[in-house]
């Protein structure tokens, strides 16, 4: 097992990431205090001070007293420390939303591909009106009806993501029932339930697993983008989009607000990919001894 | 008639084919058409036939791993055929089967003692997670294998094994009834060997009762005693394995023996009996079903289905002649040439 | 015509190294048919795969395959492509997977013979001599007649070229020649179609005229009739023993059944555990199996011709390759083995003239 992890540096390189990120968003609160990102220093706004670099553009403002590494924003704020505020909330976000969602799917697509018939066909169809909708379209308008909150949000892009998993584990469950192994257990008479959690599901769980690692990088590309287009509860509030939002007003006079909440998140994402990937290569040829 | 331990009558297994935008049915594929068989206690009665003729459809009928579209089925006396749930579960137990595939009869994630024990337990054969081990043991022991074994996952083991812990596992409930699904065709010949032995003491051991499913016309004569041989979801010719193999009566079981190659270089085969490919059950010919690939083939075959009937031997065959194969002479059939209506 | 010699083959993979064969020796003559018979595991797939020049990256090769003169094992890889397209062909066991399922039956038939020129000038001068001597023996011409011909077409195709559209059309001609060959009916439809629309022998004979179509050879039949049934295998076998006497070409038969193998094959090769432990004549191997082995073997197998009393099998199971047994690989399954067996790899014996064993009890 070590030596295929060995082979492959990126999947090294993204779980590290990976790792690193949630560790981060764990530590965060010990770190900068939480509620640093309610303080605006309106002296210090859009000022750039960190010694090591400095922007070739004109009329950088150069901060006074305090250090602020990666420079502040636009209300004043260390953008290092609201970057470090920011992790936890958006991997906490996202990971509420992709262990709800797959709950959801998996529920709704192992019932759907085991029972077969008149629930597959219902299950199917309410499915594919989700799947009809564009995603955004649709998480607009949940935020719309039900107002800007943080929770709204968590729902909106939790209904537009569930599909996919009903999707995915239905066709995994559709294949793995035919299996001589099922219709064994079937002779021994253990029951439908039986069968579906305590053998169908465990075969089938991998590549379950595996889009939830990249879909957190997905989901928060999808909040930070709702975000983005004015559905945030709070322009203020410490979260990656919004940061990067904010900061497109200022790309000119003020690079460092778009670019290093962007390379962020881009990290993050790409971490998970990595890490999402990796798994799914580590896991596939055991699973095709 | 009860002195069957399992039986059908007249089984029929249609598999509806949608078409169209509304989801019509617009065919059937015919899987088992008709089929009437009876295994007695103790016996090893064999099911041989090419792809596509029904065998392994009505092994699953049996076992009520699907519904029987038309037709009965007993177990022991009892009409088993509509029962479900609750009241099928007795039942079960006393049927089992054994897969041709051992890679895939056993879940992956599971180890082979768990895989032993689930079925007593869901049986309520054993009462605590200490006996069902100990039974695991025993069972694992009478397969040849050793409890060591228990901890490891099926992966671990050859084809061979693996089929030896399917049978185990097939064993755990206590079983009447073996249903034997191809269980040496993907087997090495020197490991099917094993197991076909394996099987035989079982049966003694055990007081089994066999079903041994197979298209391997060497392996069924060497384990059953009565065979029945099926073709595009009929039964053709059932017979003591005998009279099937030394003196076949109807001309799809004359041309399989034909065809069966032997491995004694003097036995080389002429021209082989059989051409072209097997029809598809979507469309059985009209009449009857073989004659389309049959030498002998009448306008009556074309019209009228014969039916299976036996001779004062018990020897059991459907076709409306009396066919002797060397000579190739064709004769009607006493009494079996049926008038109109 | 082919001779393997001291064959060695390793696969390098995560678990270990897998030495899959071990020193095989083997002879095909002219216009035979070799049977390469055994067990899973014992690497007659590896052995055909290895003169084919198929094996897979991780796997690396030792000793010789040598064909008219050349060590196969010693080609460069585009050396080893022509060999493939003119001396060597490949039949395999599953046709349904190793047919291209978007492409007409006819056009995967004709394209290695469009594709490389000098395949196909060789070819139709063939197409057209085969016309001409089938037109001899209807007795539509005479030899010398057939004779001018002949040097007419040689020349005409060595001075010019054929255009695109002639050698289509050509080539098309020698697909449906072989496609009627093997005995498909309607051989102009069956062109048309796709795989899908044939059924399982029929597949598997439009890949035999698709692997006869170059005039290889060297064909290497892998498992053909395995997943067929057995009266479509009767038919296969059947295509096979006429062929041979048609084709200029020799066969190795790749299977686990010795029945297939006393039903087509001239000589027969046993292999175990990537040796070949016994090869002889066929009438030879089945009258008088030497090595213990075979002789397991054939009492393990049941016949369809009579009752057998009881099936004898071989103790144990086959070896795992990463780690074999030591000296004969056989020796802990043996019956016969003695103190020498774990320690020396048996040399190949003639015991008699034709008649190979690689077992010390003979020598």
């Amino acid at each position: 097992m070590y030596f295929l992890f060995k082979q492959n540096p990126v999947v090294v390189a993204g779980s590290v990431i990976a790792v690193g990120s949630l560790l981060l968003a764990l530590l965060s609160g010990f770190i900068v205090q939480p509620n640093l990102w309610q303080v605006e220093h309106l002296d210090q706004r859009l000022c750039w001070n960190n010694p090591a670099f400095s922007w070739p553009i004109p009329n950088v403002y150069n901060c006074s007293g305090a250090s602020y590494p990666l420079g502040t924003d636009s209300y004043g704020r260390d953008v290092l420390q609201m970057i470090i505020l920011a992790v936890p909330l958006d991997l906490e976000i996202s990971l509420t939303i992709v262990i709800l969602a797959t709950i959801v799917g998996v529920a709704l697509g192992s019932l759907a591909a085991y029972a077969g018939g008149k629930i597959d066909e219902l299950i199917l169809r309410v499915t594919d009106v989700f799947f009809a909708l564009p995603a955004l379209v649709l998480a607009i308008v949940v935020m719309v009806v039900l107002g800007r909150t943080l929770q709204n949000l968590t729902i909106a892009v939790l209904i537009t993501w569930w599909p996919y998993y009903v999707r995915l584990i239905r066709s995994q469950v559709l294949s793995e029932k035919e299996r001589p192994y099922v219709e064994a257990l079937r002779s021994t008479g253990a029951s439908p339930l039986r069968i579906l959690f305590l053998h169908i599901l465990p075969n089938t769980i991998y590549p379950v697993i595996v889009q939830m690692t990249l879909d957190i990088g997905g989901v928060i590309l999808t909040f930070s983008a709702l975000m983005f287009l004015g559905f945030s509860p709070n322009p203020t509030l410490p979260e990656l989009g919004n940061l990067v939002t904010d900061g497109i007003n200022y790309v000119f006079t003020a690079p460092w607000l778009i670019i290093f909440p962007g390379l962020t998140i881009v990290i993050i994402v790409l971490g998970f990919n990595l890490l999402g990937d990796g798994i799914r290569d580590i896991l596939d040829p055991r699973l095709r001894r | 008639m009860t002195d069957f331990l399992v039986e059908t009558n007249n089984v029929y297994k249609w598999f509806p084919i949608k078409g169209g935008l509304l989801g019509k049915t617009v065919g059937y594929v015919k899987a088992v058409d008709g089929v009437s068989l009876g295994v007695k206690k103790g016996e090893t009665v064999g099911l041989v036939g090419e792809s596509g003729c029904g065998k392994t459809t009505v092994a699953r009928l049996i076992l009520r791993l699907l519904d029987i579209t038309k037709g009965q089925l007993y177990f022991d006396g009892t009409d088993i055929t509509k029962l479900k749930g609750r009241k099928l579960k007795p039942f079960r137990r006393k049927m089992q089967i054994v897969f041709q595939d051992p890679y895939a009869s056993l879940d992956p994630r599971q180890t082979v003692g768990s895989a032993l024990a689930e079925p007593m337990r869901i049986n309520k054969i054993v009462r605590t997670r200490g006996e069902a081990y100990d039974e695991a043991k025993r069972l694992i022991r009478v397969v040849g294998l050793n409890p060591d074994h228990l901890a490891r996952f099926p992966h671990e083991f050859s084809g061979g094994q693996r089929q030896r812990i399917a049978i185990a596992r097939a064993l755990a409930v206590e079983p009447q009834f073996v249903m034997l699904d191809e269980p040496t065709s993907s087997l090495d010949v020197s490991v099917q060997a094993q197991i076909l032995e394996l099987l035989k003491d079982l049966q003694r051991e055990f007081d089994l009762t066999y079903l041994f499913i197979s298209h391997n016309l060497s392996v069924i004569r060497y384990m059953c005693r009565r065979i029945l041989v099926m073709y595009l979801g009929a039964v053709v010719e059932e017979a003591d394995t005998l009279g099937v193999y030394e003196r076949p009566m109807h001309p799809y079981t004359y041309a399989l023996l034909a065809a069966a190659p032997i491995p004694d270089p003097d036995k080389r085969k002429g021209t082989p009996v059989l051409q072209g490919d097997v029809p598809s059950p979507i469309n059985i010919p009209s009449g009857c079903r073989f004659r389309t690939r049959c030498q002998f083939a009448t306008s009556l075959c074309a019209e009228t289905e014969p039916e299976l009937e036996a001779n004062e031997a018990g020897h059991l065959v459907r076709c409306h002649y009396r066919i002797d194969f060397l000579s190739k002479t064709v004769a009607e059939r006493p009494m079996m040439r049926h008038e109109s209506a | 015509m082919l001779e393997v010699k001291d064959l060695r083959v390793v696969f390098h993979t995560y678990a270990g190294e897998v030495k899959a064969l071990d020193g095989v020796n083997l002879t095909l003559n002219r216009r035979e048919i070799l049977g390469l018979v055994g067990e899973s595991g014992c690497g007659k797939s590896v052995t055909a795969l290895a003169i084919a020049g198929l094996l897979p990256e991780n796997a690396s090769a030792n000793g010789q395959i040598i064909l008219d003169g050349r060590n196969l094992l010693t080609l460069s890889r585009e050396e080893m492509r022509q060999a493939r397209l003119k001396d060597i062909a490949v039949v395999f066991q599953d046709p349904m997977t190793y047919l291209n399922p978007v492409f007409q039956v006819g056009f995967q038939i004709t394209e290695a013979l469009i594709s490389e020129k000098q395949v196909y000038e060789g070819q139709l001068i063939n197409q057209r001599v085969q016309e001409l001597q089938e037109d001899q023996m209807r007795g539509d011409r005479d030899s010398q007649e057939l004779e001018i011909d002949r040097a007419k077409l040689q020349h005409s195709v060595e001075s010019g070229k054929l255009s695109r559209g002639e050698a289509k059309g050509l080539a098309r001609q020698v697909a449906l020649q072989y496609l009627k060959l093997v005995q498909l009916p309607e051989p102009e439809r069956i062109f048309k179609m796709y795989p899908f629309e044939l059924s399982g022998g029929m597949r598997q004979r439009a890949m035999i005229a698709m692997a006869l179509v170059r005039r290889p050879k060297v064909l290497l039949a892998d498992e053909i009739s395995t997943a067929l049934d057995v009266t479509v295998q009767a038919q296969i076998l059947a295509l096979l023993k006429e062929l041979r006497d048609r084709i200029d070409a020799s066969v190795i038969l790749v299977t686990h059944d010795l029945a297939v193998v006393s039903e087509v094959c001239d000589r027969v090769a046993v292999m175990y555990a990537g040796n070949v432990v016994e090869v002889a004549e066929l009438r030879e191997l089945f009258a008088n199996p030497m090595h213990p082995y075979t002789q397991g073997l054939m009492a393990a197998v049941p016949r369809p011709d009579r009752s057998s009393v009881k099936l004898q099998s071989i103790k144990g199971s086959v070896p795992d390759l990463i780690y074999p047994p030591s000296g004969c690989r056989f020796h802990p399954r043996c019956p016969k083995a003695f103190a020498s067996c774990p320690s020396t790899k048996p040399p190949l014996i003639e015991v008699q003239k034709g008649h190979g064993v690689e077992c010390l009890l003979y020598g």
